[in-house]
């Protein structure tokens, strides 16, 4: 069997499915974070499809390692945002952190 | 001589003026309230009148006009002036003579009056107004000057206004002269309507030219004559005259004797050459008809003014009448003696009042001769002079309209023969009541002993007037011929002018030249003088017999003549008869448009309030219920609808993402 773009896409879909689920239904502030880090990588799988099946050189591997770079600040970004938070509240649960409400 | 005659007459009309001003604003500062400046300033008046007087007989009718204003595009212009004539400066003198010396009797009369000082002052007012009335040569002033006269009255009747009668009477002279009033202002606007003038001169030549005449003539004459019956209380609008009697005495004197009462025998002299046959009809047997029926009521009254009241409205008969049946002069002449007798006699029944300490009613009175002597002599000159008894004024003036009757009634023939016997029928009983009146007060023996012993004769400030007066009643002032004045100064200087409407025929009446007028006039003088002397010789003696020598029983007479002599001493009933036709009528209809007013408008009003509050209810019900409720049911639903969709907004980012997951795949599936 040949492997084509569909396989790839299909692969990207689950995994950007899964990364939404994580995204939604996870209450762990760092969960949440790695179901991100899944949404961006099934987005590099794209762009790293189309432009090997769509004839279009290295540009997708080229925005792809932005997008790596971008991810790693954003990481960085992110925990230390969740680090602040474990030592606010002593929980990285989310839903705990809604003293902006009220 | 010019300037006498120019300025002198203004400075005359404003001297009471300034007495007025001076005494109503200055009187309570002055010594004595100022009635000495008054009094001088009254006889300095006189004396000028006097000089202005003999410069007129020395060069003159003198009349002097301005500009008093114009109206619209100056077509309209009204001019004042005034008029130097033998009417005028006659009437000037006898305003002033009995302003003076009602002035002088008053200063003791009214002696320790609360409001002596007003007296002083509305008495100035009063003579100002009525020398301006004289004075004018302009219709629109006289009614100007003749409203004045009619305020002035009404606070001279009303002065002791503190009791009931006093304001009534002044309130029934106000208003009966009203009526009266109505008419002249008709008749002026008829003048000014057709001829577009007011001044006298203009009027007549104005219907000299044919301008105005016929029917509308007629009725503007009888239109100023009606002003006439109201100011000289002429019937039917009599009765106000002897109420007015509740004011002082020298009021009465002054006004309801000699001015103010003349002043409509004055305005009917002015404008006599101008009356129409008819309306010299009108006016004639209007003053027959005023003279007979007071007369015949003079004879019951008790009270001492009433009797000269009524007296003083049939001589105010005799005059219009004279008018009426041609004889101007004659009307005028006893105008002025009328108004000196008639004064005297007023100021002596004044004296009389004062003397028995406010006593009117004569069968209180009786020997009053004995104690008042100069009274009784001063009373019984003027009485002379009333009823016509040779060698007094009276005698000279009253024999010529007599005259005159009687050459009017030869002239006409017919039913004019009314005239004559009115004429001498009164002539008979004013003889007769006045000396019923003399005897019954001054005569016989005191009927009230408590009162005669407190009787005394008035004081010098009052009996002084009363003998100039009486002096003045005599023949000589007048004629220096005791039974005839034609020879005298005051004929001789008035003579009835011409009527404009000579030769004009009316339905009963006929205007003849003077020629012919004087020579039926002089047929008629000697028959009327010996008539009239033999009624008025009949009348004293019938007073005497009746009521000196008692030859007859009077309380017998009068029981058998009961209905005559009632209807005598209650005035012809006039009062009842005008309270039961013109005042209830006029109160019916005050009623009835009371009632219109308390349930028809008041209603109307009630009505569209209650209207306007059932709206406002309904309108509130509706703003409550319909537009509250839209409000309230928007902000109901908005807060439904927030109910829900606040569920929604958890603030739960991954509750949104979630919705926007669930809305894209939504939208997916859409727009596929």
């Amino acid at each position: 069997m040949e492997i084509g773009l569909h396989h790839y896409l299909i692969v990207s879909a689950i995994l950007f499915g899964l990364g939404l689920f994580a995204l939604i239904s996870r209450r762990n502030a760092i969960l949440i974070l790695m179901g991100i880090e899944l949404i961006l990588n099934a987005a590099n799988i794209n762009l790293v499809a189309f432009s090997h099946f769509g004839g279009l050189g290295v540009d997708g591997q080229l925005i792809t390692i932005f997008v790596i770079i971008l991810a790693v600040a954003e990481a960085a970004i992110a925990l230390a945002i969740v680090l602040n938070l474990y030592n606010h509240f002593s929980t990285v649960n989310v839903d705990e952190a809604n003293t902006m409400k009220d | 001589m010019d300037y006498t005659l120019k300025y002198l007459p203004l400075v005359i009309l404003l001297v009471p003026m300034f007495s007025f001003l001076l005494l109503a604003f200055f009187g309570n500062k002055l010594p004595r309230k100022g009635d000495f400046i008054a009094v001088s300033l009254l006889f300095i008046n006189l004396a000028l009148s006097l000089i202005v007087f003999f410069a007129f007989a020395q060069t003159g009718k003198y009349s002097y006009t301005v500009d008093w204003f114009n109206l619209g595009k100056g077509n309209l212009n009204f001019t004042a002036g005034f008029v130097i004539d033998e009417l005028s400066s006659i009437m000037l003198i006898v305003v002033n003579a009995i302003s003076a010396f009602v002035h002088l009797f008053s200063v003791k009369y009214m002696e320790g009056d609360a409001k002596y000082k007003k007296y002083f002052s509305y008495l100035g007012l009063f003579t100002f107004s009525m020398l301006g009335l004289v004075l004018t040569n302009n219709v629109l002033l006289m009614y100007v000057f003749w409203e004045l006269v009619g305020v002035s009255s009404y606070l001279l009747i009303g002065f002791w206004y503190e009791k009931p009668a006093p304001q009534e009477a002044a309130k029934k002279a106000f208003i009966v002269n009203r009526v009266g009033d109505v008419g002249f202002f008709l008749g002026i606007m008829i003048i000014f309507l057709t001829l577009g003038t007011f001044t006298f001169t203009d009027i007549f030549a104005g219907i000299e030219a044919g301008k105005l005449q016929g029917g509308l003539l007629t009725a503007a004459g009888i239109l100023l004559f009606c002003g006439a019956i109201g100011k000289s209380a002429q019937f039917p609008l009599h009765v106000w005259l002897p109420d007015a009697m509740e004011g002082p005495t020298p009021v009465s004197a002054l006004i309801h004797a000699a001015t103010m009462v003349a002043a409509g025998v004055y305005l009917t002299a002015r404008i006599f050459v101008m009356l129409s046959a008819d309306a010299l009809t009108f006016v004639t047997f209007i003053g027959a008809i005023t003279a007979f029926i007071s007369a015949t009521i003079a004879i019951t009254q008790n009270d001492i003014k009433k009797v000269l009241a009524y007296s003083t409205i049939s001589q105010l008969g005799y005059m219009i009448m004279a008018i009426g049946v041609g004889a101007m002069s004659f009307g005028m002449f006893h105008l002025v003696t009328h108004a000196f007798f008639k004064a005297c006699l007023f100021l002596t029944a004044g004296s009389v009042i004062f003397g028995m300490h406010h006593v009117q009613d004569i069968r209180e009175m009786g020997g009053l001769r004995k104690k008042m002597p100069i009274t009784y002599w001063t009373f019984l000159i003027a009485t002379f002079a009333l009823c016509g008894v040779p060698f007094t004024s009276g005698f000279l003036s009253k024999d010529s309209i007599l005259a005159a009757t009687m050459a009017f009634a030869n002239i006409n023939g017919g039913i004019t023969y009314i005239i004559p016997i009115i004429g001498f029928s009164v002539a008979g009983m004013t003889a007769f009541y006045m000396f019923r009146l003399l005897i019954i007060a001054f005569l016989g023996e005191p009927r009230n002993k408590e009162k005669y012993d407190h009787c005394h004769e008035s004081p010098i400030q009052m009996t002084l007037p009363l003998i100039i007066l009486a002096a003045l009643s005599t023949f000589v002032v007048f004629s220096f011929n005791p039974i005839g004045a034609d020879s005298g100064w005051i004929m001789q200087m008035m003579k009835t002018p011409e009527s404009l409407l000579t030769g004009t025929k009316g339905m009963i009446y006929h205007i003849v030249d003077r020629a012919e007028y004087t020579e039926m006039l002089h047929h008629a003088h000697y028959p009327a003088m010996f008539l009239s002397l033999a009624i008025a010789g009949l009348g004293i003696l019938l007073a005497y017999v009746f009521y000196h020598w008692k030859k007859v029983d009077v309380e017998k007479l009068t029981e058998k003549i009961k209905p005559l002599y009632n209807f005598s001493l209650n005035k012809w009933y006039f009062d009842e008869l005008y309270d039961a036709t013109v005042i209830s009528f006029t109160m019916a209809i005050s009623r009835l448009s009371a009632w219109v007013d308390n349930k028809i408008v008041d209603g109307v009003v009630n009505g569209s309030a209650t209207v306007t509050r059932w709206t406002s209810f309904g309108s509130g019900k509706f703003d409550n219920v319909v537009v509250d409720g839209l409000v309230n049911f928007t902000g109901g639903l908005v807060g439904f609808f927030g109910l829900i969709f606040r569920k929604f907004q958890t603030g739960k980012i991954q509750t949104y993402i979630m919705f926007l997951v669930f809305g894209i795949i939504v939208l997916y599936f859409m727009f596929r």
